[in-house]
């Protein structure tokens, strides 16, 4: 997360029941949601919270292709064009024999890809400040954020009697 | 995770935990000043490791010829221990990525100190190869690499390089796999730390929050690295067996060797794992996370591809008497009753016999017997490879060329520091990362915790374990069938 002056109203909630009950009303209430952060994936939230499915196997599927063109053509290459030698009575260009390192190239270039991309698009890397809200979400609160900058005290109230409702153990504002 | 869950299906998780209690188990150990066994448990670890790197300078020093190979056994010791080490480098990924696919719940328990032996396993066996060229400043002819020399490209025929792609690329996906499975982990150690700690876990956590599109895009990352981390950790130890398999000598090249070799390593992985994981939950106090029903799970995977090893010996030894090929025959009967028949028998009745025992349950569920059976089961399975690579060899076509092999003390340092690089890497590891998933294992708390297990109402918070014996098989008859999660 980058660091804007923004404000961010929070709840934590003890359990992943009360934050997915919670997060159904504030959907189906059109409020706005900034993020909601829990200790574990909790199942059912990404459909609650409409996040679009990731295409992070997509882009493991482009880099393993990558991987296989490139060992498969490299190999090729160097064996038809760049110095042909008969090993073995063997062809000069042995495809059986290039399948151990085709197949370990797909799999080394989608892991590698796809780990690279995952940090990149969260904004993760060795070093990135994570600025959380609270430290207990990493542990056992299940956290609700509005961006509570520009908006207007009757949805403060909403947002305030959501956390009420469903029970909050700790609700706070935060600069973030 | 609204999984239908058996109710004959044992909890995976003891004690009544809550998500903090949890935390406070599985991080405590690495917040606290080391116990006196992991002192002493280092000290011994870094002595073997330091005159292991003793030995491996004095033979860089002094060349090859600080091993007692010789003309007719070219591959000893170093082999034998590479092959050993990348077969326990095989248990982790199996169990965090094929058991991932298969939904085994009871994988959480035990996949992050699995992984961890992983890599370093695999960095042992690394070693190996390494060493072994003699000319340790010429490795990077190993890679494919446009040189000044023509280029003058490596062989892509040899499975020697195959070998060379496949460890390379394990070790990489393995390292990816654990470090992203452990940084949301290691965010929650930040989070309970101050000062130095809490830099340190800051930095190496990598700024994770746990936001909701984060989880969703971890799982989509881990999901599909299982994926290809399978036939990954299958192809490798294929590939390793390529190394003998697509050779001249017999004994070397039978087709039944990948099969072999890939139930060889599980069998083998698993039981380090199984020595490490009993002695890592006593002493870090981890029972109830890694419970007598995970240790129950392991052996079984170890008298499935004990079983399998075992069958793969005999359809070697059939088919050597079924070719009415006589180098084939005698490559085998010189196993068993030639000059290196005690090693044959080690073998044999480490990884073949043994582990039948694992049939009784209740000797499945002793951690004494699995004990010293994981014990065993890694020397046989040590015996084995050294079986394979110096039986085959000593006796080969010419008699007049025929050899005996015994390591010397250098091979035999270099072995053994290799143990002692694992078990420092390991201890270190304990001290610094959390030994069981704490994300993986929160997530099934509500379907594998105890409370949850054994109440009637699926919100029992409140409802303790009354009657759970853990050598009872089946826990309450109370007719509930599902566990759900919300």
């Amino acid at each position: 997360m980058e660091h804007t002056d923004k404000k961010v109203l929070f709840g934590l909630f003890d359990d992943e029941t009360q934050l997915l009950s919670a997060v159904k009303e504030a959907r189906s209430h059109h409020m706005n949601i900034d993020d909601v952060y829990t200790p574990f994936p909790v199942h059912g939230l990404d459909q609650l919270l409409d996040l679009s499915e990731s295409r992070l196997h997509i882009a493991g599927f482009i880099y393993g292709l990558v991987g296989t063109l490139t060992a498969f053509l490299g190999m090729t290459w160097i064996f038809v064009r760049d110095w042909p030698i008969i090993y073995g009575g063997k062809p000069y260009w042995p495809v059986p024999s290039f399948i151990p390192i085709t197949f370990e190239l797909t799999v080394l270039f989608a892991a590698i890809g796809m780990v690279v991309t995952f940090y990149t698009i969260c904004g993760m890397g060795p070093g990135v400040k994570a600025n959380t809200l609270h430290d207990r979400i990493t542990d056992d609160k299940f956290c609700i954020a509005f961006d509570v900058s520009n908006t207007t005290d009757e949805e403060n109230n909403a947002y305030h009697s959501l956390f009420q409702k469903y029970g909050a153990s700790l609700v706070d504002t935060k600069l973030v | 995770m609204s999984a239908v869950i058996s109710p004959i299906r044992e909890p995976l998780i003891m004690g009544s935990k809550t998500y903090h209690q949890i935390t406070e188990d599985i991080c405590s150990p690495t917040e606290k000043a080391p116990p006196l066994q992991w002192i002493l448990g280092f000290i011994v670890a870094v002595s073997l490791l330091s005159f292991g790197v003793f030995c491996i300078l004095y033979q860089i020093y002094y060349g090859v010829g600080a091993w007692n190979l010789n003309r007719t056994i070219g591959w000893g010791y170093d082999i034998t221990n590479f092959v050993w080490w990348v077969g326990i480098g095989h248990a982790g990924t199996l169990i965090s990525a094929i058991l991932l696919l298969f939904r085994q719940k009871w994988r959480t328990g035990v996949n992050r100190a699995a992984e961890a032996m992983t890599i370093f396993a695999v960095i042992c066996a690394a070693l190996f190869p390494v060493i072994h060229v003699g000319r340790i400043w010429m490795m990077f002819f190993f890679f494919p690499y446009p040189n000044t020399r023509g280029s003058l490209w490596v062989n892509f025929n040899s499975p020697l390089l195959w070998d060379v792609f496949a460890i390379s690329t394990y070790f990489t996906v393995s390292l990816l796999f654990w470090y992203t499975g452990l940084v949301p982990d290691f965010a929650t150690i930040r989070d309970r730390a101050s000062g130095f700690r809490r830099k340190f876990y800051s930095f190496i956590s990598f700024g994770w929050t746990g936001a909701a599109k984060h989880w969703q895009r971890f799982e989509s990352l881990s999901l599909v690295l299982a994926g290809i981390a399978t036939p990954l950790v299958l192809s490798v130890h294929t590939i390793v067996s390529f190394d003998f398999a697509t050779s001249v000598i017999p004994g070397w090249h039978t087709t039944i060797f990948p099969p072999y070799f890939v139930a060889g390593a599980i069998f083998s992985g698993f039981a380090m794992v199984q020595t490490l994981m009993l002695v890592t939950r006593k002493t870090l106090k981890l029972e109830d996370y890694i419970t007598i029903n995970h240790i129950e799970s392991m052996n079984k995977v170890i008298l499935l591809t004990g079983t399998i090893v075992g069958i793969a010996y005999l359809t070697e030894l059939f088919i050597a008497w079924y070719s009415s090929f006589v180098y084939e025959q005698f490559a085998f009967a010189n196993r068993a009753a030639g000059i290196y028949w005690w090693a044959y028998f080690a073998m044999m009745g480490c990884n073949v016999l043994s582990p039948q025992v694992f049939w009784s349950k209740k000797i499945r569920r002793s951690l004494w017997w699995t004990f010293f059976m994981s014990v065993f089961v890694n020397i046989g399975m040590w015996f084995e490879r050294f079986v394979i690579i110096v039986t085959s060899l000593a006796r080969d076509y010419l008699p007049s060329s025929w050899s005996y092999y015994y390591p010397s003390w250098n091979e035999i340092g270099i072995f053994t520091g290799t143990l002692g690089i694992f078990f420092t890497f390991y201890l270190i590891f304990v001290r610094i990362a959390p030994v069981v998933a704490i994300a993986e294992i929160k997530s099934i708390l509500k379907v594998a915790g105890d409370q949850y297990r054994y109440s009637n109402t699926g919100t029992g918070h409140h409802h303790g374990h009354t009657s759970f014996v853990a050598d009872d098989g089946h826990a309450d008859e109370d007719g509930e069938s599902t566990v759900t999660h919300h």
